[in-house]
């Protein structure tokens, strides 16, 4: 089952622009599917609103294209409501911390089983090149002309301090590291973050001179480097990538189901 | 296993929109962007079938079909 | 022996109650005065009937969980007050567009802001219609008596799956909290609209936004063999974002002239001494309690009093409200706010300076004596 027959091919080309990071992330997540044979029915894929979020309408799954910020929320409706469906919840940086943030500490409190990714490209591109609030100290957008005072919060250390039970981030340069982390998140069960470098040449590169995608991805590579690794150590600035949170906590769902039992047998 | 063959490398011009990172990052240097910008395979020989193209092609608009058993 | 489906319930208890009746197994909600009984209620109800109760971070996220539930086949509810459903309207919008079928419950309190939290009101009106942005429809209900929340509750269920859209349920504080004697209805009494799933197989184009003849949009779940896009954009029948202007316009229509254009089927409404009465009061919601007991007091003494009480508020009903009050010399609302019915019925009479408003502002519910007060100042005769 090539990617192909996941895909509404009817809508290609895509709409995002020449070298974004999404179709990348789009293709990686594909093949994760694709490497778990899961049959596209049972997949509901919840997004928010921007250029990330479209992805939904890309994809032959069960798609909902919610509102900005609240695609977990949705999610959660969906996944309460018929548990054995896997919940794939794609969402821009800006979506899912900035407005999105209080449905994200909650979701991955709740540690239900919807895996959440976190396409990162620090701006927010669909409005045209905000600083978003994963941009960073000192970068400049459009909403940002002299330089960026707001500081950026780490988003692994966020999921992790608010439960998520699986957390973990990589770039769409390291491809083959992202298929197999979302393959991974997919079988967690609980919720997972997967959180993705993804380059946004038009605004984010073009804004800070960094140059075209190609540039973008080549710092992906040079600016990261495996968690743990003897790099990190002699080069803090590093930005680790891996696996930084797999345990086994208790689903939501599943403590729901306890509730129902208690409740049916007192009735 | 033995070296994998290419069959087909495939690239849907009219998806592909001239990025040029699959000609960037190519071990065998086979693709170049066209007088259009869209993604050529100039020196498909040197194709090692490694598929990174494929696989960071932000358009989709890469395959790579490799010899199976029976297509030989 | 005491009948068994007697009850002496709280209004927002009776609420609960009717929408499991009403077929209600997803729940989601968030804290709020003063309709956390509610939530309460389900939270210790729900799991009994292996239904889910969720209590969310957030009224935003608590609307936009039963949205999803609904998608997968579920008959869905959520229950706040008048600063959460300020904080649900985005998201009713989206049910709105997207035509999904759920119920959300607004049991009024004094505002605007934080208000009078537990003091009834009925402010939120206008809101329940215009709190979304953009052209729409919306369905609306009340009650002014636990029988009646009984009945209202159950037909907001039957209507949202009926027209596919989300219907609110506007109660007040007043009715909310006060406990009355209420008759359950036996199973099967009450006729229940079944979500109306589509015959077409696997595999078949299946246009989850394409009516039938009869307009009803029959569903099919998520986890089923259609899949399909849904999004709050505008889209074609197949769900898919376009902003073709034939399009466009064509399910705005759809989303405003389903209900709109069914204002009878939808219209509900209680007629007390219509026929000849030269003065009607215009109530609804716990407001129609005092109302009610002014008219009966006035017709025992003689006097040509009217109740029309209303049970639907949107689509507002012009047409019969002009009609049923067409011989009436004098028209007073009575409801607790500014005048936000007064409005409307003003413009459906073709005589709107006949229209008086009897209201009351103050958190404090309106009383017959001060209904009767303002009668007196209207038909001339003094306090």
């Amino acid at each position: 089952m090539p990617i192909k027959d996941y895909i509404r091919e009817r809508y290609f080309p895509h709409l995002w622009c020449s070298g974004c990071g999404h179709g990348i992330v789009l293709g990686s997540f594909l093949r994760a599917i694709q490497q778990l044979g899961l049959s596209k029915n049972e997949i509901v894929m919840v997004s928010g609103i921007g250029c990330s979020s479209r992805i939904t309408g890309y994809v032959d799954f069960h798609t909902l294209h919610t509102l900005h910020g609240r695609a977990l929320a949705f999610a959660t409706g969906v996944k309460m409501g018929l548990p054995e469906l896997n919940i794939i919840v794609p969402m821009g940086d800006g979506d899912a911390l900035a407005i999105g943030g209080n449905h994200f500490i909650h979701t991955a409190r709740r540690n239900i089983d919807i895996t959440a990714i976190v396409m990162n490209n620090r701006i927010y591109g669909m409005t045209g090149g905000q600083f978003s609030p994963l941009s960073g100290y000192g970068i400049k957008a459009t909403t940002a002309p002299y330089f960026n005072i707001d500081h950026d919060f780490d988003v692994v250390e966020l999921a992790t301090a608010a439960g998520a039970s699986f957390v973990a981030r990589t770039t769409t340069y390291h491809e083959k590291q992202l298929t197999n982390i979302i393959t991974k998140a997919i079988q967690h069960v609980g919720f997972s973050v997967v959180e993705v470098l993804t380059q946004c040449p038009t605004y984010f590169g073009r804004k800070n001179d960094i140059g075209s995608a190609v540039d973008m991805m080549k710092l992906y590579k040079e600016k990261t480097t495996p968690r743990g690794s003897k790099a990190k150590k002699e080069n803090p600035d590093l930005i680790e990538r891996g696996i930084f949170v797999q345990k086994e906590m208790p689903e939501y769902c599943n403590e729901y189901n306890k509730i129902i039992e208690k409740a049916m047998k007192g009735h | 296993m033995g070296k994998v063959k290419l069959k087909e490398h495939i690239i849907r011009r009219d998806w592909c929109k001239g990025c040029g990172i699959c000609v960037e990052f190519c071990p065998g240097t086979v693709l170049e962007l066209d007088e259009m910008d869209r993604s050529v395979a100039v020196r498909l020989e040197d194709c090692i079938c490694c598929k990174l193209c494929e696989n960071r092609c932000p358009d989709l608009a890469i395959e790579v079909l490799t010899m199976g058993p029976d297509d030989e | 022996m005491m009948n068994e489906n007697v009850k002496f319930f709280q209004g927002n208890e009776t609420c609960a109650e009717a929408a499991l009746y009403a077929g209600l197994d997803f729940f989601a909600g968030y804290p709020i005065t003063p309709s956390s009984e509610i939530a309460e209620h389900l939270s210790h109800r729900l799991p009994q009937i292996g239904g889910k109760f969720l209590q969310m971070e957030d009224e935003i996220a608590s609307i936009c969980a039963i949205i999803g539930a609904s998608l997968t086949g579920h008959k869905v509810m959520t229950a706040t007050s008048g600063p959460g459903f300020s904080l649900m309207q985005e998201a009713l919008g989206y049910a709105i567009m997207t035509e999904i079928p759920c119920v959300i419950v607004n049991v009024q309190r004094g505002g605007p802001s934080t208000g009078l939290p537990t003091h009834a009101s009925q402010g939120d009106v206008c809101q329940t219609q215009w709190g979304t942005h953009g052209d729409h429809a919306i369905i609306a209900l009340t009650a002014s008596n636990h029988q009646d929340v009984f009945a209202m509750t159950v037909d907001a269920f039957n209507l949202a799956e009926t027209y596919r859209t989300p219907v609110i349920l506007l109660f007040d504080e007043v009715v909310g909290h006060m406990r009355e004697r209420l008759i359950l209805p036996k199973k099967g009494e009450v006729p229940l609209v079944k979500r109306l799933r589509t015959s077409v197989e696997g595999g078949v184009d299946y246009h989850p936004y394409l009516p039938r003849e009869d307009g009803r949009l029959p569903m099919s779940d998520f986890g089923g063999v259609h899949r399909y896009n849904v999004t709050g954009l505008f889209h074609d029948m197949w769900g898919f974002p376009s902003d073709n202007p034939r399009i466009v316009q064509d399910l705005l229509h759809q989303l405003v002239d389903k209900i709109n254009n069914n204002v009878h089927q939808i219209a509900r409404l209680k007629e007390y001494y219509l026929e000849d009465a030269t003065t009607i009061l215009i109530s609804y919601g716990s407001s129609a309690r005092s109302a009610l007991h002014v008219v009966e007091n006035h017709r025992l003494r003689g006097d040509r009093l009217g109740l029309l009480e209303l049970q639907t508020l949107w689509p507002f009903p012009y047409g019969l409200i002009r009609e049923k009050c067409v011989n009436a010399k004098y028209i007073v609302v009575v409801e607790m706010n500014m005048g936000q019915i007064l409005r409307e019925v003003k413009m459906a009479v073709d005589q709107p300076e006949k229209v008086f408003l009897a209201n009351r502002i103050d958190g404090v519910f309106i009383t017959p004596m001060d209904i009767r007060n303002l009668l007196g100042l209207i038909q001339g005769k003094g306090v």
